[in-house]
Order: structure tokens, then sequence, then C-alpha cells
């Protein structure tokens, strides 16, 4: 193999190594090739004086090699600068062969130790949070001059006007979906028109809310962590706190009335467009004109229906809201905190919801609503 | 070897909309030198950095770095220059995610070939060499005080052997006496690998102490650029405000004699 970082020229009694080329952290791999090929049996002379670049990775290098061609024969090195001599001086001191930059890991078992006790301090994080809600909740009502309209307000359109559009067309499709799946099932038993009952009421009492809180959630929930979390990061929380802003009644009450008061009023809209979704479906495959469609609605669909998905509605809003800030104000200090967080709040908020969903359900059966 | 206008600034023209940051700047910077960047807030020292370091485009003008010309330059050659410099960001930027030993070692691992082991000796030099106890390498960015973060940034930005080192407000954050190692330990590897140093800094010390020239912005242009004696002999009036008040002629008593003259 060619050398090219190394010329060697053997003399009676002594060997002359030349470096030459860029001693630098790119051919670092290939100079210690041809470096370890070199094995001293006379005494060396090592000239430097053909090295262009020396760097770092160049000169430890040579600290390396030099400590073992030392221990074979006599090496003079010969041919450097003062300014290579300051750089090996400097590097000679700092390294160390003992490198320990590994992360102490901890074993199997103390890591499932450490889970537990983590789940376990969040549990009762989130109690505490709980607990300073409601008593937050309290004093909103004390004095109704503590509470925050402009925040509030400004929370409902963000995350109540402006989903708007995702809601629409997101039941939509759930409406049109449902009554074309059904509209083939139907038509079998010449059960055409009872798509309406179908529709209305598995739109109005479950998957109206259900749709409306999951996109929610997956929306606003994530906004409030990463809001909250960001704020937590750059300290205003802390800089809120100092100053008596309680964070509870600025950040966070605010936010889960709003979203309990835009819920409803967005579940209302996702059941009209559901419905209308319906309709359509059925105009479309069923030959259902939209006045027989209204009329049947009219006979069949029980207002109690109605409110059932009205009435899950702040439900689903306090769990998302106060997850979604819960998980931002345990954000730590550091940025990959604020993605796990935000996929927590999502994940857990959807988790809760449809938990909650099946509650409902269970318990107005059970009580023959 | 190393061209020996390290940084040419010509005809900068910064600005946004309405709004004017820089004027017509001209400036450059010799190999080996340790260059401040001085001025009002709001006159545009970051800007200015950034444009050297490619993070923003300058309106017009040129602007050569190591002799490229930064503004007008190709994906590939960007690439390599960006191998040539390090970067110190004022509060660190260290990548969250990754451990002081790893963010070190990012650029050496992607651009070299050198094996893990090399990678960890030269990992664990850089960290000594800026003061950092061994163990620190092993420690996320979260769990580091204000100085252990601004070192272990400098030995990241260290860590290819750039020849040319930035550092945004270096000293900024850190207490006096930490302040005051910092600039030492600049100095002292400006002495050792070399490298020509730009900073923004709007510390008097370092100012008094390691700079060998710079310029102060204000006003969209450079209203005065040299050695702190050159400075000082300007009469604009943030020159005025900045060195030549109270506190700094009895701090450094060298001013005073200055204006003086």
């Amino acid at each position: 193999m060619e050398e090219k970082y190394l010329r060697v020229e053997k003399h009676e009694g002594q060997t002359v190594l030349f470096g030459i080329g860029d001693w630098n952290l790119y051919n670092q791999r290939r100079i210690e090739s041809e470096l370890e090929r070199i094995r001293p049996v006379t005494p060396l002379i090592w000239d430097m004086s053909g090295i262009e670049e020396f760097d770092s990775a160049g000169v430890l290098l040579f600290i390396n090699y030099f400590e073992k061609f030392k221990k074979l024969t006599n090496v003079e090195v010969r041919g450097y600068t003062p300014q290579q001599e300051r750089l090996y001086r400097l590097l000679a001191e700092h390294q160390n062969d003992e490198i320990s930059l590994e992360r102490k890991s901890e074993g199997s078992l103390a890591s499932v130790g450490k889970g537990v006790i983590d789940a376990y301090r969040e549990f009762v994080s989130f109690l505490e949070f709980v607990g300073y809600n409601t008593a937050g909740f309290f004093r909103y009502f004390v004095n109704i001059r503590n509470f925050r309209y402009k925040e509030m307000f400004y929370h409902i359109e963000k995350s109540g006007m402006d989903a708007i559009w995702i809601i629409a067309l997101t039941s939509f499709l759930v409406g049109l979906v449902i009554s074309y799946q059904s509209a083939v099932q139907l038509t079998k038993f010449g059960a055409d028109i009872f798509i309406v009952d179908m529709a209305s009421i598995s739109i109005t009492r479950e998957l109206g809310p259900l749709i409306t809180a999951i996109v929610v959630a997956g929306r606003s929930g994530s906004a409030y962590t990463a809001q909250i979390g960001a704020m937590k990061i750059t300290e205003e929380i802390s800089a809120m706190r100092t100053m008596g802003f309680d964070p509870y009644y600025f950040l966070i009450l605010p936010r889960i009335f709003a979203l309990m008061i835009s819920l409803p009023l967005l579940v209302f809209f996702a059941d009209v467009i559901g419905i209308f979704g319906s309709m359509f479906a059925a105009k479309m495959e069923l030959g259902i004109s939209y006045t027989q469609f209204i009329n049947r609605l009219q006979d069949v669909l029980n207002t109690k229906h109605f409110w059932i998905g009205i009435i899950k509605a702040p439900f689903f809003a306090v769990l998302i809201a106060s997850i979604g800030c819960y998980r931002g104000l345990i954000v730590s200090n550091d940025t990959e905190s604020i993605g796990q967080q935000t996929t927590a709040s999502v994940v857990n908020s959807i988790f809760f919801v449809i938990a909650c969903d099946a509650l409902f359900s269970v318990l107005l059966t059970q009580w023959h609503i | 070897m190393m061209e020996r206008r390290v940084i040419e600034a010509r005809d900068i023209v910064t600005s946004f909309g309405e709004t004017v940051i820089h004027d017509k700047i001209s400036l450059h910077i010799d190999a080996g030198e340790i260059y401040g960047i001085l001025g009002e807030s709001g006159a545009g020292k970051s800007l200015l950095l950034k444009e050297m370091i490619m993070l923003l485009r300058p309106t017009s003008g040129t602007m050569k770095v190591l002799g490229h010309d930064v503004v007008n330059i190709g994906f590939k050659e960007a690439q390599q220059l960006r191998q040539r410099w390090g970067v110190l960001f004022q509060f660190g930027a260290l990548f969250s995610s990754l451990t002081v030993a790893e963010n070190i070692a990012l650029q050496l691992k992607e651009y070299t070939d050198m094996d893990k082991n090399t990678v960890d000796r030269l990992v664990a030099t850089k960290i000594s060499m800026v003061g950092l106890p061994q163990r620190a390498g092993g420690l996320y960015p979260s769990e580091l005080s204000g100085g252990m973060i601004k070192r272990a940034a400098l030995a990241r930005a260290l860590a290819m052997d750039p020849k040319l080192l930035f550092l945004d407000e270096p000293t900024s954050g850190l207490d006096p006496i930490g302040a005051r190692n910092f600039d030492r330990l600049i100095m002292e590897l400006r002495e050792l690998l070399g490298i020509t140093v730009v900073m923004i800094t709007h510390d008097l010390e370092s100012i008094h102490d390691i700079i060998d020239r710079f310029s102060v912005l204000a006003d969209r242009h450079v209203v005065a650029e040299g050695s702190l004696d050159d400075v000082l002999r300007s009469d604009h009036p943030f020159i005025e405000r900045f060195f030549k008040n109270e506190y700094v002629n009895k701090k450094f008593p060298r001013g005073q004699k200055c204006e003086g003259e």
C-alpha cells in the first residue's frame, strides 16, 4: 500500500520517519493504519517538518505512537514548529487514558423501581393540580371580579371558533359514512327509512360529542401543553408566581372554562353537520328526500338523545383542558420534555374522553335513560 | 496556509422592509486576532454575526469568510466551510436530548471516519481543555449550571479544531470570576491553537483585557474601529457614553490617559 502520510528512510543504525501531508481529523484513520505498520528496531528519528496541517486528532495520534515507540527504542522528535509544540503540550496535559464519558446506566430492576415511583409521583402531582384547581375554582366565585374574561374569550375563540371548519369537515364525513354504510344493510330488509333513526340517534348521542372531543383534544389539548410547557421553560410561570399572578387563575382556569363553554357549542354544531351529512348520503344512496328525512327526524329523535350528547361535552372539556394544562406544568427544563408531554397529553386526554364516554353509557343504560 | 484576511465585509446592507439596520458596513478581521463587535442594543451586532456564519443573507454587499464569498455560495462549499469554524451561542444551544459528550462528538462522528475510541479520546481532551470535569461528559445540558453550559458549548465549538471561532456574548450570564476565567481560556486557546476569534461582547473587561481590535456599531454604521486606543479617539456619542464615564475611568485609568491626550 502506498504510504501517503509517512515516509521511512533507513540509515545505518537508525530509522528516520517523516510525517507528511495533513495530519488532521479527516485523515486520522489512514495515518493510524500507516503508523500501525511501523515496528522500529533501530533508534528512531521522527521528523515533523513535512506535516502541513497538524490538529488535535493528529497530535493525539502522535502522543499515542510516541509512547508506543519509546517502549521499543530511542525516539527523537524534530522538525516541529513552536505552534505544534504548544498544541502538543496542551493536549498532553489534558489527554487522559481513563475516559469516562458514558452516563452511568442503571440496572433493569432499578429502572422498573424508578418507573413505579415516577408514576406514583405523577399521580400525586396530578392530585395536587386538581386540588389547586378546585381551590381556584371556588375563589373565582367568591369574588366574580377575579374572573379573567379576556383570557377566557381569547381561548374560546382559539379553541372553539377556530376549530369550526375541521369539526364541520370531520362530522360531515362521519355522518356521511354512517348512513352510507348502513344504507346497504337497511335496503336488504326494506327498512330504508330507519336510516334516519339510526344516524340521528348515534350522531347526537355518541358520535358528535366523541368526534368533537377527539378533534379538540388533538388540536387544543396539545396546544395547551405546548404553550404552558414553553412558558415553564422560559421561566415565565415562575415570573408570574413572583408577581403574585397565580398561574391557575391566569392560565389554567380560563382555558378550562373556555373549553367547557365552547365544547358543547361545538358538539351542537357537529350534530347539525353530521345529520346533514347523513341526510346527504340518504338522498344519494336511498333516494330519501330532505323533507322526508326531516319529517321522520322530528318523529324519532327524542330530545333526550341530543341533551345527553350536549351534557357530556363539559365533562370532556374538563378532562381535555386539565390534562393539557397539567402536562404543560410538569414539563421539565429541556426541549425534549415538551414533545413527550404533548404526546402524553393527547394520548391521555383521548383515552380519558373515551373512558368517560363509556362510563356515561353504562350509567345511562342502568338508569334507563 | 491561512488567508491573512479571515473575514472581509464590504458595504454590507441589512434591511427589513423599511427598517435599515446596517447601512454599508465594511470591516475586516485578520488571522490570529481576537476581534470584538460592540454596539448599542438593536444596532445589529447579532445580525452581523449571523451574516458571517450564513444564518442570514445580507440585503446587499459582499462578505468573505476564510476566502469564501458567503453571500453567493454553493451548498457543498458551504457545508465544507461550516466544518472549519465553531460557533458558541449566547445560551449555549446545546442539544438537550444529548449528553455533553455526545454534543461534542456529533460533528466528529458525522464528518470524519475516526473510530469511537479516538472520538472519545478527543472529546475527553476537549472537555478537559475547557476546564470541565470528566464526569460532565455524561450529563445532560439540563443538569449543568450556566457556566458549565458555556464551557460545554465552547468544547463543542472546538470539536473540529476550527481555525475560526465565533462567540456570541461569551461572558454574559457568568459571574465576574467565571467571566475572567473564560476570557483567559479564550486567550489561551488563541495562543495554543492559533485560532481567530470573533466575539460580540459588552463586557468592558473583556474589551480591555483580551480583545485586539474591535468595531463599534451605532446608527447603522461602524462608528469606530481598531484597538481600544483607536476607538477612544472617536467622539461619537455612543462611545462617549460607553467608554468615557466615571465608572470606566475609575476602573481603567488607561482610558483616562487616552482621553486626556
